[in-house]
């Protein structure tokens, strides 16, 4: 995976920057040692790493934009980092560069349930926004399966998503206000507890910017109230058209459930072999669908569901009776990847759209890649909103599958994509498929996201080498190429 | 004067490239229903979008449809309720807000909707233009074709451009394409009106009905001598909740906010169509439309205020008034005189201690009042040099819909 080249210049003066980042902020917040800074090499995605420059763990918004001006007046690169939690490489630190961690911004702020938000540091975890608010009957919606270590700074630059999508949103459906901070140390509140931008919706942009943009120091989410009522039905089928042909036509029944997810036969194996709840072990699809909401609706939509089911060629189907077996439901899939794990040595986790229908079509052809790669897949889907887990099973430790596991991921994110679908649903491009931005978007396409980018960090300084596969200066890329002379159409109306 | 017509993507390009190498900018217009939203325009030219109409792609059980920019949204919802489903932002025709006569205009695109960000009184609930808006293809200010976004709901491959062109008032890009999230019609629907609330008490109203398990998707709120294009029965001083859904569940809930909040003042409900009709007028704005010769101002706070900055306002500016959004948006018709009362309401959204969150946007004036006045709220120095850095990335030349958002750019 290559990087932007270090700055050896850079890298020769890190006693000097350190000493300046003290300056701004004290005592342990500015990692210099070689093995502490290490803590900070990798992400979720242990593949890659790199130890960063040095390490500054700032505690206030004002440290924060003294960094930052620092920075851009020195030229060094920054990485900021919330939990580290990304599977895609998001915080992998630069050699040449600062790593930023939030992790001290650790604070709910304001609990508002006349407004229904919660206003909250950037370091605080998905869960505990939730934690927060739950013993007034209240929850944050957006789940993603880390949201117990993931921060909401980082879901904010992810724009993370969950099992809730389809019916609650994402991130970005649930943020009322940030407050971030620019790579020139300027200080912006975008939204707050009101709806609606006053002018270009640049929190729209922040969200999912993976660090890019600027250092989000506060968030506003908008808290709802949990629904009375959860329940969930486990269902089995021989096919996995089936099951894509179920989830077709409990939305076309106009169903939304609150979370609908598949698993392939090698996920319900692994998952059922971790958890022991009672998965089917003679289906090839599995599909658990929740429905959540008011009793009264509840009990109505189960039955349609039951139904729907069963006319689409269910072999099994059970509907929870208890909270508990609810849970028990669940615990499966929610337990997909350590399961995984426990049946190879290592995985590798993809992260993909498609559209619904192509389900069954793009899973017949990862089962072929597998064949030709030799390695072993499990699939986990988001039925509700085609968001595809493939989790391509492979070993270190034997020479070249690491290699073989990224090779056979990047041919299933280009299927995603021929099939009408994304390469990132939910995980980001990162590094991890920052060389795949060609497949969906033309040189035209990314000098106009680059474009923005330059419009917020002009030189470039935050998290370079991430999403975009080629650093284009800002001078080159603002340069306005008018088709002198050349008039088409000659008979039509000019100007 | 001229007026371009392209009829597919290439002619969009060559339109704008056009404007470019002659320096010359053009006012975009779609079916031109909402040329008097933002400041006035004058430009030699107009880009007539009108042609890049039809819907392209549709499939219900992907909850997801492609469209050309231009295509009327009459054609769009009749299309989605053929198949049970709807654009559940809820969005709004202003023509009779902003007084287009039917010459004029043939009505709202679905493109003019999503670059104006609009939404009705559902948005509380689902979001509002931009939470649906997953794709589209545009011809920058640049003059280039560029796409971004895609045709799935879980998308996050990229910058979220979407997001950026809602809102933008046609000023960064012209939309050729673009795909929208779908979601189900809810098969019934009803509403609660409680009669005789005070407007402090109507808002603690909204805020505890919305706080319920009751999935409430309407919360408005109509002060004594609203006028409504509809009979309702009940009095003055009017909260409105709606909720929809399955048959059942619709008359559950319904029955438990009458049960919970009957004390607050005389319930009455509104069945299915009446229910429609109502909610359709608070989208439409109705109380104000109507009064032609006043300014329509469009106030979005946090929904707790919305009653104490109405208070405020209405006596000082003469202020005919309604609540919408659980009272997180204040629709306010004043006198013409002066500057409309911007600087008294900006002031009062920001609030004493100047910490208010919030904004003003002058929906409806004469042209010179919105040359006048600042029609959209100033932005603070850093966020406006942002927003202008941002504008320039786009449309550096400034030829598309020069000055409709802010002065100068």
């Amino acid at each position: 995976m290559e990087m932007p080249l270090p700055d050896a210049g850079v890298i020769l003066r890190r006693e000097e920057i350190a000493a300046a980042l003290r300056a701004i902020v004290p005592g342990d917040g500015v990692i210099v040692s070689e093995p502490l800074r290490r803590a900070y090499e990798s992400d979720g995605l242990t593949a890659y790493r790199q130890p960063p420059l040095v390490v500054v763990l700032p505690s206030t918004v004002g440290q924060v934009a003294a960094v930052l001006r620092y920075c851009q007046t020195e030229g060094v690169k920054v990485v900021p980092r919330g939990a580290g939690t990304s599977l895609s490489g998001g915080a992998l630190p630069l050699a040449d560069g600062l790593l930023l961690g939030m992790a001290k911004f650790n604070r709910i702020l304001d609990v508002d349930y006349a407004n229904r938000c919660v206003v909250a540091q950037p370091g605080v975890t998905n869960l505990a926004i939730t934690g927060a608010v739950e013993g007034a009957g209240f929850y944050y919606a957006p789940d993603p399966s880390s949201q117990i270590a993931c921060t909401i700074g980082g879901n904010v630059a992810e724009n993370s998503g969950g099992v809730h999508c389809l019916k609650y949103g994402l991130t970005t459906n649930n943020l009322l206000g940030l407050e971030i901070v620019l790579i020139d140390g300027e200080i912006v509140r975008l939204g707050g507890k009101h709806f609606d931008s006053e002018g270009y919706d640049l929190m729209g942009v922040m969200t999912g910017s993976e660090g890019l943009l600027g250092i989000v120091t506060e968030v506003t989410v908008r808290i709802l109230r949990k629904p009375p009522t959860a329940r969930a039905l486990l269902i089995g089928f021989a096919e996995t058209q089936d099951a894509g042909n179920c989830v077709a036509a409990i939305i076309g029944a106009g169903i939304i459930p609150g979370g609908m997810e598949m698993m392939d036969r090698p996920a319900i194996h692994a998952a059922e072999a971790f958890v022991h709840v009672g998965y089917p072990l003679d289906v090839e699809a599995l599909l658990i669908v929740e429905l959540d909401g008011p009793e009264a609706e509840i009990d109505h939509l189960i039955a349609m569901v039951e139904a729907i089911a069963r006319a689409n060629r269910a072999r099994s189907v059970r509907v929870s009776r208890d909270e508990a077996e609810r849970v028990a439901f669940w615990s499966g899939r929610k337990a997909a990847f350590p399961a995984v794990g426990r049946i190879s040595p290592d995985y590798y986790c993809m992260d993909g759209t498609i559209p619904r229908a192509r389900l069954s079509e793009v899973l017949a052809r990862i089962g072929e890649l597998s064949g030709q790669y030799g390695l072993r897949v499990a699939n986990v889907f988001h039925a509700g909103d085609g968001n595809l887990h493939p989790l391509i099973l492979y070993d270190a430790n034997q020479p070249g599958e690491i290699e073989r596991a990224e090779a056979f991921g990047a041919d299933i994110l280009r299927l995603c994509v021929a099939v009408g679908g994304v390469l990132t649903g939910e995980h980001g491009v990162g590094v991890e498929k920052r060389d795949l931005m060609g497949v969906m978007f033309d040189e035209v396409d990314l000098a106009h996201q680059e474009r923005l980018k330059c419009a917020f960090d002009p030189d470039g300084l935050l998290n370079p080498g991430k999403v975009f596969p080629q650093l284009h200066r800002c001078a080159e890329l603002g340069r306005l190429h008018v088709h002198a002379g050349r008039l088409p159409h000659p008979d039509l109306p000019r100007f | 004067m001229t007026r371009f017509v392209p009829a597919d993507l290439a002619e969009l390009r060559d339109a704008v490239a056009d404007a470019l190498t002659a320096e010359e900018p053009v006012e975009i217009v779609g079916g031109g229903s909402k040329r008097g939203l933002g400041r006035p325009l004058q430009t030699a030219h107009t880009l007539d979008l009108s042609r890049l109409s039809g819907i392209r792609d549709y499939a219900p059980s992907e909850l997801v449809l492609t469209a050309g920019a231009a295509t009327p949204l009459a054609e769009i919802e009749r299309a989605l309720d053929a198949a049970g489903q709807m654009l559940a932002f809820e969005p709004p025709d202003w023509r009779g807000l902003l007084g287009v006569p039917d010459e004029e205009s043939a009505g709202p695109t679905l493109g003019g909707i999503l670059v104006c960000n609009l939404a009705g009184p559902r948005r509380i609930k689902a979001g509002a233009a931009r939470d649906h808006f997953l794709g589209f293809r545009a011809v920058s200010g640049r003059g280039e074709i560029f796409k971004s976004g895609g045709k799935v709901v879980k998308n996050v491959t990229g910058y979220d451009l979407s997001k950026l062109m809602a809102g933008s008032y046609g000023t960064l890009a012209a939309l050729e394409e673009v795909t929208v999230k779908l979601l189900p019609r809810p098969e019934a629907v009803a509403t609660v009106l409680f009669a005789g609330v005070e407007p402090a008490a109507a808002v603690r109203l909204m805020a505890a009905a919305l706080g319920s398990p009751h999935e409430v998707s309407g919360a408005a709120y109509l002060p004594p001598g609203t006028q409504m294009p509809l009979a309702l029965p009940g009095g003055p001083g009017m909260v409105a909740l709606r909720v929809e859904g399955p048959g059942p569940s619709v008359a559950f809930r319904r029955d438990s906010l009458v049960r919970e909040h009957g004390t607050a003042g005389t319930a009455e409900t509104l069945a299915q169509s009446q229910s429609i009709a109502f909610w359709r007028a608070i989208g439409e704005v109705a109380p104000l439309a109507g009064l032609g010769n006043r300014a329509v101002w469009r106030i979005s706070v946090a929904p707790a205020r919305g009653a104490e900055l109405a208070a405020a306002l209405a006596p000082t500016l003469d202020a005919v008034w309604f609540l919408d959004w659980g009272g997180g948006l204040i629709w306010a018709a004043v006198a013409e005189d002066g500057d409309a009362g911007a600087q008294m309401i900006r002031q009062r959204v920001r609030g004493p201690d100047g910490r208010g969150t919030g904004h003003a946007t002058l929906v409806r004036a004469s042209s010179g009042l919105r040359r006048a006045v600042a029609v959209f709220e100033p932005q603070p120095a850093p966020l406006a040099a942002l927003s202008r850095r941002v504008k320039d990335a786009f449309d550096p030349a400034h030829i598309l819909n020069p000055g409709r958002m802010v002065e100068g750019s």
